[in-house]
């Protein structure tokens, strides 16, 4: 695995459920929980390697420098605590608390919450769906950090909402040049939102790539399967081919394509290595034929 | 909670105070033996005297009847004349209680303390052997026996070494004014810290050994509720934004994993305050169990009426406690 995102970058990840781009991420932000470890590698951060700090370091890099936003705002706040209360002991946390309550109710505002100040004393169940997303994206936020890592982060969104959400992370990119990693299983989003796409199975990344490319001409197989299994708008008609079988135990791998078993150019080459080869203009695939999945 | 919710929450209770105060009363009076026989054993009454004395004690009216009366005495806290003492159950039990209570308190605030670093500390370890063996400890404090670890924690610290007394509530010596009946409050006022010293002394074994099975029992309560609260996703968030390991583990997860221990816990205190008659007794201990003991051997029913019925009281009220507390740490419950 190997990656990299660049200030004001948005790099889609892409992968089914349980293809580990959660995990990647995780542990990026030093939040890997046991029996998950790393067991090799650099995390390079504004070049200090991350798994050679210490855990007080690291904390103070989290929140500060590089933030998380999750999936499901309802189970990621919580319960017991204001929304203010929560934007404000992050403000704490990194010595940035000075007039905090203004700071909070900015920091509201700025992802579009209405009478901001008022609001900083209810508790997440008193917000609404959309509002409460918004509210744990200003909480990450709250520090302006520089990364951002968002873990689908509209999936549980409703299309407007979604689409709302979507384009303050881009605003955010935009104005305060943030990194963002936007890790999703819908290929559409990202296919909307990121120059740059990554696509993960079976915790290992098999293609990356500028995104139109990838969506125009995939590399891999599986990236293929992906679009394959996506309606389009503009062919309706055309008949949907969902990727058959499942991703394999990861506990019980060889050393070869993890895809190959669900693969339909499988050949036996494929249960040999097949390491992330660099195709030339930034396209990199794990794919032995990668020449040939896009004839 | 808003004050019309809480009204709605206080009026539930009062059916099961109504039920309690019938089966009260009624296991009284259906109890064999009639008390005029009782009362008049020893004497030479003739049947005109008993049938007099059945009239006076109002004892000749229908069950329905003597049920209201019953429960109108006792709305205004008669429960009539104890046989044994002579006086009004109500004093004797104001005389008691306050013993109790202490013992109680003592016992629970002991547990909590005990329980709830225990209970984190073995879920913040979860499956180390550290975990295993406060998990294996806290089995072992529920199911000790409360009368033998009292008498074991006497021929110890008692007898053996001599730091705790034996029994009893204070020094003979060491007595204070009685105003609350507490007797750490009562030597605060009184200005007496070898009394306070002493009336601590006394507590402390009685207390661990009452508090002990709740200790552990809380401790499993706590540690189930933290490791579960532990993978929950505010967690993951909360340490996300670069808090600190002890803020996140101290406020954000154990505000919300000491929300099933504050119900546990407020139960316990309960069944404490009516299970102590072991303790109490092995302890030498002049609190309500033992009155209610000595009084069940005595047949001393108006007591035992009165103390089942207190106990029952009690009971629902902390209940009625433990959903206010669950509520004021609870904010999703708030309406």
């Amino acid at each position: 695995m190997d990656l990299d995102i660049a200030a004001g970058e948005a790099l889609g990840v892409v992968g089914e459920s349980g293809s580990g781009k959660s995990v990647t991420f995780l542990s990026v932000l030093g939040l890997l929980r046991p029996p998950g470890r790393i067991e090799a590698g650099e995390i390079l951060f504004d070049g200090r390697d991350l798994r050679r700090v210490s855990r007080a370091e690291l904390r103070a890099l989290r929140g500060r420098h590089m933030a998380l936003a999750m999936q499901d705002a309802l189970s990621a706040l919580n319960p017991a605590f204001t929304i203010g209360q929560q934007l404000i002991e992050t403000l704490e946390a990194h010595g940035l608390a000075a007039n905090t309550r203004e700071q909070a109710a900015a920091a509201l505002s700025r992802v579009g919450i209405p009478s901001a100040a008022e609001r900083l004393d209810d508790y997440p169940h008193q917000f609404s769906g959309g509002m409460r997303q918004r509210a744990m994206i200003a909480i990450s936020l709250a520090a302006r950090p520089r990364l951002l890592v968002a873990d689908e982060p509209t999936t549980a969104l409703d299309v407007t909402l979604r689409a709302q959400v979507l384009d303050l992370l881009d605003e955010l990119r935009e104005q305060d040049g943030l990194a963002l990693a936007l890790i999703t299983h819908d290929l559409a989003v990202v296919a909307e939102r990121c120059p740059r796409v990554m696509v993960m199975y079976a915790g290992q990344v098999v293609e990356s790539g500028p995104t139109a490319q990838v969506v125009a001409r995939p590399l891999h197989p599986y990236t293929r399967g992906l679009l394959e299994s996506l309606p389009r708008l503009e062919d309706p008609d055309r008949p949907l081919h969902p990727i058959p079988g499942q991703v394999p135990d990861l506990a019980r791998l060889d050393g070869g394509c993890r895809f190959r078993n669900r693969c339909s150019m499988a050949i036996s080459a494929c249960a040999g290595p097949t390491p992330l080869a660099d195709l030339g203009g930034g396209r990199a695939s794990r794919c032995l034929r990668a020449a040939e999945v896009s004839p | 909670m808003t004050a019309s919710r809480l009204l709605e929450r206080l009026l539930q209770t009062l059916p099961v105070l109504f039920g309690v105060s019938l089966i009260v009363f009624l296991m009284i009076t259906l109890t064999p033996g009639d008390p005029v026989e009782i009362m008049l054993a020893d004497s030479r009454a003739t049947p005109e005297q008993a049938a007099q004395l059945r009239a006076d004690l109002g004892l000749d009216r229908p069950l329905p009847q003597r049920f209201l009366v019953f429960l109108g005495n006792a709305l205004t806290g008669d429960f009539g004349i104890s046989f044994f003492h002579r006086r009004p159950v109500r004093d004797v039990i104001a005389e008691r209680l306050p013993a109790t209570i202490e013992l109680t308190l003592a016992a629970i605030l002991l547990a909590i303390a005990v329980a709830i670093p225990l209970g984190v500390i073995a879920a913040v370890k979860r499956d180390t052997w550290l975990d295993r063996a406060l998990t294996a400890l806290s089995l072992f404090g529920v199911s000790l026996p409360g009368f033998w670890f009292g008498l074991l924690l006497i021929l110890l610290f008692a007898v053996q070494l001599g730091v705790f007394p034996v029994g009893g509530r204070t020094d003979f010596d060491l007595e204070v004014a009685r105003v609350t009946g507490f007797l750490l409050i009562d030597s605060v006022i009184a200005g007496r810290p070898d009394a306070f010293l002493a009336a601590l002394r006394h507590l402390a074994l009685p207390a661990i050994t009452l508090g002990l099975p709740t200790a552990a029992l809380l401790t499993r309560v706590v540690r189930s509720a933290m490791a579960e609260v532990l993978t929950s996703d505010y967690v993951l968030f909360a340490e996300a934004k670069g808090l600190s390991r002890r803020r996140v583990l101290l406020r954000h997860a154990l505000k919300n994993a000491l929300i099933p221990v504050v119900t546990v816990a407020a139960i316990e205190t309960g069944s404490l305050l009516g299970g102590n008659m072991i303790v109490e007794t092995v302890f030498g201990w002049p609190g309500l169990g033992r009155l209610v003991v000595e009084s069940i051997f005595a047949r001393n029913y108006p007591l035992v009426q009165a103390a089942v019925l207190l106990y029952a009281v009690t009971y629902v009220m902390l209940n009625f406690t433990a959903d206010l507390l669950y509520t004021a740490l609870n904010p999703k419950v708030r309406l």
